[in-house]
C-alpha cells in the first residue's frame, strides 16, 4: 500500500464533488416531493399532500408506463433473444452487419426516429392514437440492448459444444433451443430485461412526439409537471419516478458486479 | 447445414421484419419528406443556407464537444482515482456515481431546475455567501451542466475498466525514472486510457447531439438543433424542414460513432 499523501485526499475529495453533484439534487428533489413549501423549507413540515396529488391527477401514465414497459419487454424477448442466438450461431460479415444495422435506433436520435415513425404511419388513425404506436418506438429503441447482452453470454459459452452434445443425444431444435440454449443463456436474459423496462420506463425522446392526449407515460406527465405545476408537485412526481426507477438501476448494479468464477465443464 | 440455415433464417425473421416495417421504412420515407414541398432536395441544404439553422447546428456541436471534454476529464479523474485506491465506500461512490446512469433527459432537466434554478441550492448557496442569487439553469449553460450530469455515469465505468487493464509496472517504471506526477499522467496513464476515451467519447458526443428531454424541460429559448426540429415540426408545422434536419442530425451522430468506432477497434454504442 502507498502510502496516502495529499494528492490522494485531493482525489478523493474531487470524486467526492462529483458525487455530491449527481446524487444532491436527487435527494432535494425527493425531500422537496415531502415539504410542505419547498421555499420556507423542511421546516414547515413533511407532508404525503403533494404525492396524494399526483396520485390522482397522474396515475394512469404511471399504470401505462409500466404497461408498455411490460409490453416491451415481451417483444424484445420474442424478438430479441432469436436475434442474438442467430448472431451468436453465424459469425461472417452478413450478421455482423446486421447487428450493426440493430443498433442504429440507439445511435439515431429519438427525435428522429419518432418523426420518421409519424411521417410514415400518422395516416393510419387507430394505430397512431393507441398506446401501441409508443410501444413500436420502445421496442424499437430497446431491442438492441436485449440482442447485445444475451449475445454477450452466447459467445462466453460453449454453445456448439452443449447444442452437439444435445442432438447427439437426439434432441430435436426446439429441445435444444428450449431446454439447453435458454437456461444457458439465463443471466442475459435476465440483464437485458432489468435494461429493457428500465429504459422503456423513462423514455421520453420519442415518446414525447408518438405520445396522445389520451396516453401519456410517466416522463411525458413529468414534462407536463415540469412546465406547468409547482415545484413541490413536480418533485413528488419525480419521486414517484424514482421508486419505480431506482430499485431497477440497483438491481442492474448488483447482477453486473464480477463474481467469482464458476466451474465450467472444458470439452476441449 | 442447409436445414440449419433455413431455421435461422426463420429465427431472423419476426426481427427482420419489425425493422425493416419500422424502422428502414420510415427512415427512407423521412428522407423523401426531408425533400418535399417547395424545397424539394434543398431542404437538405438549408442546415448550412439557413442562418438559424446554421446557427444552432454550431452551437450544437459546440454543446456536445465541451460536454465530450468536460466529462471525459472529470470521469478520467474520478474513475482512475477509484479503480486504483481501494478504501472503504469505494464500491458505495462507484455506485452513486453510475446510479443516473438510466434517467431520462426531462428528470436531468429537473435536477438541474433543483441545482441552478430560481429555487435552486447554487443560488441558495451563493446567496448566502455573496448575496447575489446565481440562476443559470434556464441557458446554454444549464443545458451544458445536464449533459455533464447524463454523460459522467455512461463514461466512468468504460474507464475503470480500461484503467484496471493498464500495467502498474510502466508508471512505476516512469515513477523511478524520476517523472512528476503529471508527466506519469500526461505520457503513460492518458495515452493507455485513449481506446476509451474515444469509445465513450463518441458516445458522449453523440448522446449530445441528439438530447431532447433535457433542453424540453429548461425550455425557453435555447437554440440546439433538437429543440430546432422540434419547433419546426409542432409550432411552424414545417414537416419537411423538421425531416430534413432530423435526417442530417441522425446521419451525424451515426457517422460519429462508426468514425469511432473504426479509431478504437472495440465496440461503441451509444446508450439512451
Amino acid at each position: 500500500m502507498r502510502d496516502r499523501g495529499s494528492l490522494f485526499y485531493a482525489q478523493l475529495a474531487f470524486a467526492l464533488l462529483v458525487c455530491a453533484f449527481l446524487i444532491a439534487p436527487v435527494i432535494l428533489s425527493m425531500l422537496a416531493g415531502l415539504t410542505a413549501n419547498y421555499q420556507v423549507g423542511i421546516r414547515s413540515g413533511l407532508t404525503w399532500r403533494w404525492v396524494g396529488e399526483v396520485w390522482s391527477g397522474y396515475r394512469e401514465t404511471i399504470f401505462l408506463s409500466i404497461g408498455i414497459a411490460l409490453a416491451c419487454l415481451a417483444c424484445t424477448l420474442v424478438l430479441g433473444v432469436p436475434t442474438a442466438y442467430v448472431l451468436a450461431k453465424r459469425q461472417g460479415a452478413l450478421a455482423r452487419a446486421l447487428e450493426e444495422l440493430l443498433v442504429m435506433p440507439v445511435a439515431v436520435p429519438g427525435l428522429a426516429t419518432a418523426l420518421a415513425l409519424i411521417v410514415t404511419y400518422g395516416g393510419a388513425g387507430g394505430f397512431r392514437t393507441s398506446w401501441v404506436f409508443i410501444l413500436v418506438g420502445h421496442v424499437l429503441f430497446t431491442l438492441p440492448f436485449m440482442v447485445r447482452s444475451v449475445l454477450a453470454v452466447l459467445m462466453a459459452i460453449d454453445l456448439r459444444t452443449l447444442e452437439e452434445g444435445a442432438a447427439s443425444l437426439g434432441a430435436s431444435f426446439r429441445q435444444r433451443f428450449f431446454h439447453v440454449v435458454l437456461p444457458n443463456c439465463r443471466s442475459g436474459i435476465v440483464a437485458g430485461s432489468l435494461m429493457v423496462v428500465t429504459l422503456s420506463m423513462g423514455e421520453f425522446n420519442m415518446t414525447w412526439l408518438l405520445h396522445t392526449p389520451l396516453n401519456k407515460t410517466l416522463p411525458v406527465g413529468l414534462a407536463d409537471a415540469y412546465a406547468s405545476l409547482r415545484l413541490e408537485i413536480a418533485s413528488a412526481y419525480t419521486l414517484v419516478f424514482f421508486l419505480m426507477i431506482v430499485p431497477l438501476l440497483l438491481l442492474m448494479q448488483a447482477l453486473s458486479r464480477p463474481r467469482p468464477r464458476k466451474l465450467r465443464v472444458e470439452a476441449e | 447445414m442447409r436445414r440449419e440455415n433455413l431455421t435461422l433464417l426463420a429465427l431472423l425473421l419476426p426481427a427482420g421484419a419489425f425493422f425493416a416495417a419500422f424502422f428502414l421504412l420510415p427512415l427512407a420515407r423521412l428522407f423523401l419528406v426531408g425533400a418535399s414541398g417547395k424545397g424539394g432536395f434543398a431542404n437538405y441544404a438549408t442546415i448550412i443556407t439557413d442562418r438559424n439553422h446554421f446557427a444552432s447546428l454550431l452551437a450544437t456541436l459546440a454543446l456536445a464537444a465541451a460536454t465530450t471534454i468536460v466529462t471525459l476529464i472529470i470521469s478520467g479523474i474520478a474513475g482512475v482515482f477509484l479503480q486504483r485506491n481501494k478504501f472503504r465506500g469505494n464500491a458505495a461512490l462507484v455506485a452513486m456515481l453510475t446510479l443516473p446512469l438510466a434517467f431520462p433527459g426531462v428528470v436531468i432537466g429537473f435536477m438541474v431546475i433543483v441545482l441552478a434554478g430560481r429555487q435552486g441550492l447554487i443560488g441558495d448557496i451563493s446567496q448566502a455567501l455573496t448575496g447575489e442569487k446565481i440562476v443559470f439553469a434556464y441557458s446554454m449553460a444549464g443545458l451544458f451542466m445536464g449533459y455533464v450530469y447524463f454523460s459522467i455515469p455512461r463514461t466512468i465505468l468504460t474507464v475503470m475498466a480500461t484503467a484496471e487493464k493498464l500495467d502498474p509496472r510502466l508508471e512505476e517504471a516512469a515513477r523511478s525514472l524520476g517523472a512528476s506526477p503529471w508527466r506519469v499522467t500526461r505520457d503513460v496513464i492518458i495515452p493507455g486510457l485513449k481506446p476509451a476515451f474515444i469509445s465513450t467519447g463518441a458516445i458522449c458526443f453523440a448522446t449530445a447531439m441528439g438530447a431532447f428531454g433535457t433542453a424540453f424541460t429548461l425550455a425557453t429559448r435555447i437554440n440546439v438543433l433538437p429543440m430546432v426540429i422540434y419547433t419546426e415540426f409542432t409550432l411552424e408545422a414545417n414537416i419537411a424542414a423538421a425531416a430534413a434536419l432530423s435526417f442530417v442530425l441522425g446521419a451525424v451522430t451515426w457517422i460519429v460513432l462508426a468514425v469511432a468506432r473504426t479509431a478504437a477497434g472495440g465496440t461503441v454504442a451509444a446508450a439512451g
